[in-house]
């Protein structure tokens, strides 16, 4: 089984968000980058599917720039087989960056292709189903659990109010979502070997597309609360304020 | 409460600069560790004063065990300031979890692999590495702490081996080791050149391990007697590149080099409790961080956290390049043990009376840290030890 | 001209609960510059709650009927939207679990940028301009789409406005397509009965509730709510395993943004204010006064959880009862 896991560097969550200044994009000075949460689960995916199978090869695909690198090496160290840096500035459109992902997947032999269920940084949720139409495969998003077995795949999504379940054959598209598994830690010993891993270096040069970020803005802060009291006697002024103030109750 | 929002270290002078991608992917790796295995339980652990045996797998799992000896012995091949940051992070959660390692590491596989033959090496190295075994360092005995030489543990050569009797005290991990590498004399009781080390499987009929009770300090970790009774050895016992004093002090240079980046672990914890708390309690109608007082403490706390870090950095640096001497070692060692005390009882001087819970760190941290002051070499010893160098006169 | 197409969802021949609402946001792009909205049903037959949709802001309701539909069909539904969107500037879905499915397939397929979780639309000359939450809440991006767009507008970002609109019904035929994921159903999880994605009102718990049966007091309170409102969880409680992660608030949870929102024994990490700090009002219940929950939330009682909270649902009880 040839797998795939497409991955993209965020900034940690636990980074604090400033915002540079020309307004559109975040000041990284000092923040530390890591590869974005939704994508372990993809890695892991991958790493188990091809445990499962015995054999086969995984390989990380990163659109990004010269320190996108860094991150695809933790996946490396985590146990993906090899890597392909497709180097070029991403595209404020989703679509832009999807095409050249999915050109560089076309063809090349994948039977599964994994994304995060979306990149913490931009949230654009959109990626894994773009590729998936362009290339007109089988694609399931958000999934939090996936069997294979006989070349077909079941999977289950949570949507509002319970589990969706659902089948396709292969090849075909996943985003992946917490849930799905538990990421390993790379071990010393994968992070070692990462550096000696192929990772092979493609120019691409993503389109403008048609989006245009106009503002980067930190959200208004909410205006500073009261307490309201101290204990189980606070309630009914609590109960004062919901229902007439606020009017929520 | 304390652990509510995520640790993301100390970096004031943009140390993570002078380290390499493979060097932060370690301490990352460790950190992260650190956080989801080692953290959550700490506290009950060290409440009930038990060692997190758990935890022991994913340990060696992650490679953590003799990460800087070489991969053929089924360790990570790191060079040395991987190897400190791992002890940085490791001790970040508790010097326990850290003193588990630096036995494991420093004072069980090293001299294993410093002393042993080819044949020991490739029996116990790749088992120690997989946590399959347990080792622990038999060197202090309950008459000599300090002066290591004076012991009197002997080893007798019999016709087929060896015959050890003797008593060690203090000993990391000494209950639960399924090994342990003694240090004994197999010549005069006067002689500390007669010091050998033997490897003895705690299954040997005659050794007893047993744990002390009653600690303060490095609850989450065991410290144990052994007993040593007509043991009896097969020749193949002994480590037999070992000879002198000379060859347990070499492991416990290597010990100390991963106490001196593990007390920073700590004092950053310290530091990160001191600060996150001085900025959310108010007081006075304003965070306690608004004050002079506790901005000093805070400034003094950063400054000695970022000086040691600094100094275990280099000292790690030249000891890839087979320049980290002893003294080197126990300046590092000396300071950063002593700095990080003083920023432990500052912090939980900062957090009031929350700072007395093991909810917060900082007192667990404190206490801790005056094991280390006292293993390893105390600090007056390492005072000492600078005193002669500087000197060239012994004051011992 | 900006004529908008509102694909709707439905479940089990029902409309979901948020077309008005999205109805409501589609208008406010059409109306910019008088254009019009279609809604879109695709479903096996008859789908109840459609009734009102005209009242609600559409022009036209089309329908779009096939048995495949019997469940949530994307390949079909994709399908069916590319072969009307010549007419349209924006196609909006609601951004819940579907519509966030469906959404970039549909921009995929007709070459359109695609904007997600969308919590303000405009149109802007030629452009649609969105405002939509970034870094998981920490930022707010404000976004240009030129040309026809695909907008999933997160639920509770627009009110549903009466707007008297005529609702005409049409029928818009389902092209041929290849079905490539075939969705099997769907197995109600008995514990979230309305998700907190969904909910009007969501009251979380964190570790300060000390163990995950203390889950019960909220749920009471849920429950006296009378079926409007969801249970949720702090990440930490989650990773412990005392909630299901699909009731996760926060950075790696969901993203919430009911009327009401009771944190209740969380301390309030960055992590967990991110997916939450939209909600319209915020009560924090916690026993350290301290906590930064108390910073951003609109009332704060500052007790213990144990008594705070069945004195809670005791009054909400009363309150729903006149
Ligand atoms: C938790 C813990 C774990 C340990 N683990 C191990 C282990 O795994 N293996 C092992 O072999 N040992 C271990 N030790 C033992 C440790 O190394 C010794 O405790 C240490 O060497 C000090 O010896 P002592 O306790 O006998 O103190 P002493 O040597 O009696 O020293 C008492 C005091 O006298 C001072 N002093 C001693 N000599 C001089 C001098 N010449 N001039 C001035 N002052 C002096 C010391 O600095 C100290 O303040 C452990 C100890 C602890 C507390």
């Amino acid at each position: 089984m040839k797998i795939a896991v497409c991955l993209r560097r965020v900034p940690d969550t636990t980074a604090k968000i400033v915002i540079a200044g020309s307004g559109t994009v975040i000041d990284e000075t000092g923040v530390k980058f890591v590869p974005n949460p939704y994508d372990e689960y993809a890695i892991e995916a991958a790493l188990s599917l091809k445990e499962k199978a015995g054999g086969g090869e995984t390989v990380v695909v990163a659109l990004g720039g010269d320190a996108v690198q860094e991150t695809m090496r933790t996946a490396l160290a985590m146990g993906i087989d090899r890597g392909v840096h497709l180097h070029g500035t991403p595209s404020p459109d989703g679509l832009e960056n999807a095409r050249v992902l999915a050109e560089h997947l076309r063809g090349a032999g994948y039977d599964v292709m994994l994304f995060g269920k979306f990149a913490v940084d931009d949230c654009g949720q959109q990626t894994g189903a773009m590729v998936a139409e362009l290339l007109e495969l089988p694609c399931a998003t958000a999934v939090t659990k996936l069997d294979i077995a006989a070349g077909r795949a079941t999977v289950e999504r949570e949507v509002e109010g319970g589990i969706e379940q659902a089948a396709c054959a292969l090849p075909a598209v996943f985003t992946c979502d917490k849930g799905l598994n538990n990421p390993r830690l790379p071990s010393l010993k994968g992070i070692m070997a990462a550096k000696k891993k192929p990772l092979e270096v493609t120019p691409v040069a993503p389109g403008a597309g048609s989006v245009t970020v106009a503002a980067l803005a930190l959200p208004p802060e909410r205006a500073a609360g009261r307490i309201v009291g101290e204990g189980a006697a606070a309630v009914p002024a609590l109960m004062q304020l919901l229902t007439t103030e606020a009017k929520v109750i | 409460m304390a652990g509510s929002a995520e640790y993301t270290g100390v970096d004031f002078y943009d140390v993570d600069g002078l380290l390499s991608e493979e060097e932060r992917a370690v301490r990352d790796t460790v950190r992260s560790w650190v956080d989801e295995q080692l953290m959550p339980v700490i506290g009950e652990c060290y409440i009930e004063g038990r060692f997190p045996r758990q935890l022991i797998p994913g340990m060696a799992e992650l490679g953590l065990f003799g990460a800087n000896l070489p991969e053929e012995y089924g360790c990570a091949g790191l060079n040395n300031v991987a190897y400190g940051l791992i002890m940085q992070e490791l001790e970040r959660g508790d010097s326990g979890i850290r003193s588990f390692a630096s036995v494991q590491g420093a004072l069980v596989m090293y001299p294993i692999f410093t002393f042993g033959s080819d044949e020991q090496k490739k029996h116990w190295l790749p088992r120690l590495a997989a946590g399959t075994d347990i080792g622990c360092f038999g060197l202090t005995e309950p008459d000599f702490g300090s002066n290591p030489g004076g012991m009197i543990t002997t080893a007798r050569e019999t016709a087929d081996g060896w015959l050890l009797n003797g008593v060690k005290m203090w000993i990391t991990n000494g209950s639960q080791a399924t090994v342990a590498i003694i240090w004994a004399k197999t010549g005069d009781i006067n002689d500390v050149n007669s010091i050998r080390g033997f490897i003895v499987p705690a299954s040997t009929p005659g050794y007893t391990g047993k744990d002390q009770k009653g600690k303060l300090s490095l609850r989450a970790s065991d410290t144990s007697e052994i007993h040593l009774q007509d043991v009896h050895l097969p020749k193949n016992a002994i480590l037999p590149k070992s000879g002198g004093i000379k060859s347990p002090l070499m492991c416990l240079t290597q010990a100390r080099y991963g106490i001196a980046w593990g007390a920073v672990g700590a004092a950053m914890a310290c530091y990160d409790e001191a600060r996150r708390y001085a900025i959310s309690r108010i007081m006075f109608g304003k965070p306690i961080g608004q004050t002079q007082i506790q901005q000093q403490r805070l400034a003094d706390m950063l400054t000695e956290v970022t000086k040691a870090q600094l100094l275990v950095l280099q000292l790690g640096r030249l000891k890839d390049q087979g320049k980290a001497t002893p003294a080197r070692v126990s300046l590092a060692k000396r300071n950063n043990v002593s700095a990080a005390c003083d920023i432990a009882r500052e912090a939980r001087r900062l957090l009031g009376a929350n700072g007395i819970l093991v909810e917060y760190h900082s007192m667990r941290h404190l206490a801790n840290l005056e094991s280390v002051y006292t293993y390893e070499g105390t600090h007056d010893m390492h005072s000492l030890i600078l005193g002669q160098e500087i000197t060239g006169l012994g004051a011992f | 001209m900006a004529n908008v197409l509102a694909v709707l969802e439905v479940r089990n021949a029902v409309l979901r609960k948020g077309a008005a609402e999205l109805l409501a946001a589609a208008r406010r792009i059409a109306d910019a510059s008088g254009g019009t909205v279609d809604a879109l049903i695709c479903s096996v037959g008859p789908v109840s709650g459609s009734d009102g949709l005209g009242a609600a802001g559409a022009d036209r309701v089309l329908t779009a009927q096939h048995a495949v539909f019997a469940n949530y069909c994307p390949d079909g539904m994709a399908a069916t939207v590319a072969t009307l969107t010549n007419a349209y500037r924006a196609v909006v879905v609601a951004a819940t679990a579907t519509g966030k499915d469906l959404a970039p397939r549909i921009a995929a397929r007709i070459g359109a940028p695609c904007a997600m979780d969308v919590t303000v639309v405009d149109s802007r000359g030629e452009s649609i301009r969105v405002v939509r939450p970034v870094y998981a809440g920490k930022a707010l991006q404000t976004v240009d789409l030129a040309g026809t767009a695909v907008v999933a507008v997160r639920p509770g970002a627009y009110a549903a406005v009466p707007a008297g609109k005529a609702g005409t019904p049409a029928v818009v035929t389902v092209p041929a397509f290849t079905k490539r994921l075939d969705v099997t159903g769907i197995r109600t999880s008995d514990k979230a009965a309305l998700d907190v994605a969904e909910a009007r009102v969501v009251i979380s718990g964190g570790r300060g509730l000390g163990d995950p049966k203390h889950f019960a007091l909220l749920e009471e309170l849920a429950a006296a709510f009378g079926g409007e409102a969801a249970v949720g969880a702090s990440r930490a409680v989650v990773d412990a395993g005392w909630a299901e992660h699909g009731a996760q608030v926060g950075q790696t949870g969901k993203t919430v943004s009911p009327e009401l929102y009771i944190a209740v024994g969380i301390s309030g990490a960055i992590q967990h204010l991110a997916g939450m700090r939209t909600a319209k009002v915020i009560v924090a219940i916690n026993r350290d006064k301290d906590a930064p929950i108390f910073k951003i939330a609109d009332y704060g009682i500052v007790g213990d959880l144990f008594e705070v909270v069945p004195a809670l649902t005791a009054a909400v009880r009363v309150a729903k009862a006149h």
